[in-house]
């Protein structure tokens, strides 16, 4: 077969192993080349940044100036509560580009062809996940800076400041897993959308988030000490202004670890099916 | 040499069923090295699930499927190092750039940074987006993207390429520059597996053709065989009087041979021969059968389908569903886009 004899060798020769396998330095070499594909963009359009956060920096407003004086007595002293409640919420309706993300990334058929690349199977997944906990951290950078500027004050220090952050990002990573589920099974990225407003929004509404859980009927106390956005709120909040209390850190990362032991499962199940 | 040698791309009773499709049904092809291969078929016929298990991106039910000498389902790894994938949707990243979607490629396949770069530049020049390289994809009209794609297929410089409905939607300009890339590829020696609805493009470009419909290989050959096969043209007669088709039927199978078939209140016969024309004309006036309409056109694909699925259910060319399948079977033939999921 002379035409055998032109094609040209090719010029990568992909490291693989013996069965062809991707090594594992290789896949977090991928890993990273993924995440910074899903954060170049934002070269491009420095405004979709402002996508993340214009919401949050609304209600960092509304809430301080509008609400404040009635729920605290004073626009300051409700944002020395409100302000780890907003960027707890912030948090949890950011993982939703996350499932938006990969949802279009399956139907534009992206996937397919990372697929048919010599690649470790969940590069894409786990540099997706990466590159959107970095835009999580910027937000909530943002939002500190913001509150800070308008009177918040982190009495916790540095390590009250460094604490909360991972504990946030521990949090946001924990339920991108159920993120990802969700980009998988739903049709569209609009499909995406709607279910995580349904259920992000009363998950956060009935927590301790924005209003002291006391004021609440009995009925309703026992979700809301239950519910996993009251333990991250507190114990963000906590860990700011110095006064966090150790069940609220606990109860936080083991319902990150709870969240990762149900849904990664799934959420890799269903990717492996629709990949 | 070894038959897996022989051929840059195979595949013996290939079986692929999804929930109620049954959408490969025992397909065998083959493709020799630096040929192009047309897998022609409608909607539905299974070329996107034979291409996406040459890919990797499926795993077979049943059968065997070779690229470059390698187990699809064994060796995946080992495919996927040789071949590249475009679609009939361009799988382009649309927030990045023509230049940084190429760049991502050759990093995810372990080029440095600077061959990555050099590459993409490379093959942005090729496929005439050097002026658009730094512009994102999203603001790409449908053939650039479509170009971007066949070119992130490529950084690799893959032995293999599978083309699915590559030309789906483009306009003819652009479906004539792609045509033009393929063949230059080809040329270097490149292995492709093209899939169309469109008989003309593997016509053009096709060493081999394969026709499947319903997951079933139902003819091959070169392009020439099978368009001598199903007849290079069709002779379309619709008599005044619905009791003159039979005779008028009659004649033209005397006249064209026995493709001949009746059609609702109409007769088409795939005929080879141009000046077959005239002698029809002298039949039908001599049994005096008035003539509503009779032409000669050039087959199309929906004829080539028809012409050799009648091969397949009998003599008179009829299915067992008579006329409503015709209906369905223009309805698939339809300009839609699906694809099997």
């Amino acid at each position: 077969m002379t035409a055998a004899s032109r094609a040209p060798a090719p010029v990568v020769a992909p490291r693989l192993r013996g069965s062809g396998r991707v090594r594992p330095l290789d896949a977090l070499r991928q890993t990273a080349t993924l995440a910074w594909r899903s954060l170049v963009s934002i070269k491009h359009n420095p405004l979709e940044l402002v996508d993340y956060s214009i919401t949050p920096i609304m209600f960092v407003f509304l809430f301080t100036y509008v609400f404040g004086g009635q729920m605290a007595g004073s626009p300051e002293e409700y944002l020395r509560y409100a302000l780890a409640g907003v960027i707890v919420q912030n948090t949890l309706f950011m993982t939703t580009y996350t499932a938006m993300s990969l949802n279009t990334d399956l139907t534009k058929g992206v996937f397919d062809r990372l697929r048919s690349l010599p690649i470790a199977r969940s590069a894409p997944l786990f540099g997706r996940i990466a590159a959107d906990l970095v835009k999580q951290l910027w937000a909530m950078l943002l939002m500190i800076a913001l509150g800070v500027a308008l009177g918040f004050r982190i009495t916790g220090g540095l390590g009250g400041f460094l604490g909360a952050t991972l504990m946030l990002l521990i949090f946001a990573a924990a339920v991108s897993w159920i993120a990802v589920l969700i980009g998988m099974l739903a049709g569209d990225a609009e499909k995406v959308q709607v279910f995580a407003f349904v259920l992000i929004f009363p998950i956060t509404f009935t927590s301790s988030a924005f209003v002291r859980v006391e004021t609440m009927p009995g009925w309703l106390q026992a979700w809301v000490h239950l519910n996993p956005v009251t333990h991250l709120s507190d114990a963000f909040r906590g860990l700011l202004l110095g006064d966090a209390s150790s069940s609220s850190v606990l109860w936080t990362l083991a319902w990150a670890a709870g969240i990762v032991a149900v849904f990664m499962p799934l959420a890799m199940r269903a990717y492996r099916a629709r990949t | 040499m070894t038959t897996a040698m022989t051929y840059a791309i195979r595949a013996e009773a290939l079986v692929k069923r999804f929930k109620e499709t049954q959408a490969l049904a025992g397909v065998d092809l083959a493709a020799r090295p630096g040929t192009v291969l047309g897998l022609l078929g409608p909607n539905g016929a299974g070329k996107t699930t034979a291409v996406r298990i040459f890919a990797t991106l499926l795993r077979p039910d049943a059968g065997r499927a070779e690229v470059a000498g390698h187990d699809v389902v064994r060796e995946p790894g080992r495919v996927r190092a040789v071949v590249g994938l475009t679609g009939q949707y361009a799988a382009v990243d649309e927030q990045l750039t023509g230049s940084e979607n190429l760049l991502l490629i050759g990093r995810l396949l372990g080029m440095t940074r600077s061959d990555a770069r050099a590459r993409a530049r490379e093959l942005l020049e090729r496929f005439h987006l050097a002026d658009a390289g730094a512009r994102a994809a999203k603001t790409y009209s449908g053939g650039m993207r479509r170009r971007l794609d066949l070119a992130a297929s490529l950084v690799g410089r893959p032995r293999v390429l599978f083309l699915d409905e590559p030309t789906t939607g483009l306009d003819p300009h652009s479906r004539g520059e792609l045509w033009d890339m393929l063949r230059g590829l080809v040329a270097d020696g490149v292995t492709a597996l093209l899939t169309t609805q469109y008989l003309n493009e593997a016509d053009r470009l096709a060493d081999d053709i394969v026709v499947i419909d319903r997951g079933k290989v139902i003819a091959e050959g070169t392009p020439d065989q099978l368009k001598s096969q199903a007849g290079g043209q069709v002779l379309q007669l619709r008599p005044v009087h619905r009791a003159d088709l039979a005779t008028a039927h009659a004649l033209i199978t005397e006249a064209a041979g026995p493709k001949a078939r009746i059609e609702g209140d109409e007769i088409t016969a795939p005929v080879n021969d141009p000046a077959l024309m005239p002698s029809v004309v002298r039949r039908l006036d001599q049994a005096s059968i008035a003539v509503g309409e009779l032409s000669l056109r050039r087959s199309s694909l929906d004829e080539v389908f028809l012409a050799l699925t009648g091969h397949r259910t009998g003599p008179d060319g009829e299915r067992p569903e008579g006329g409503g399948h015709r209906a369905a079977g223009a309805c698939r033939w339809g300009p839609g886009s699906g694809r099997p999921s």
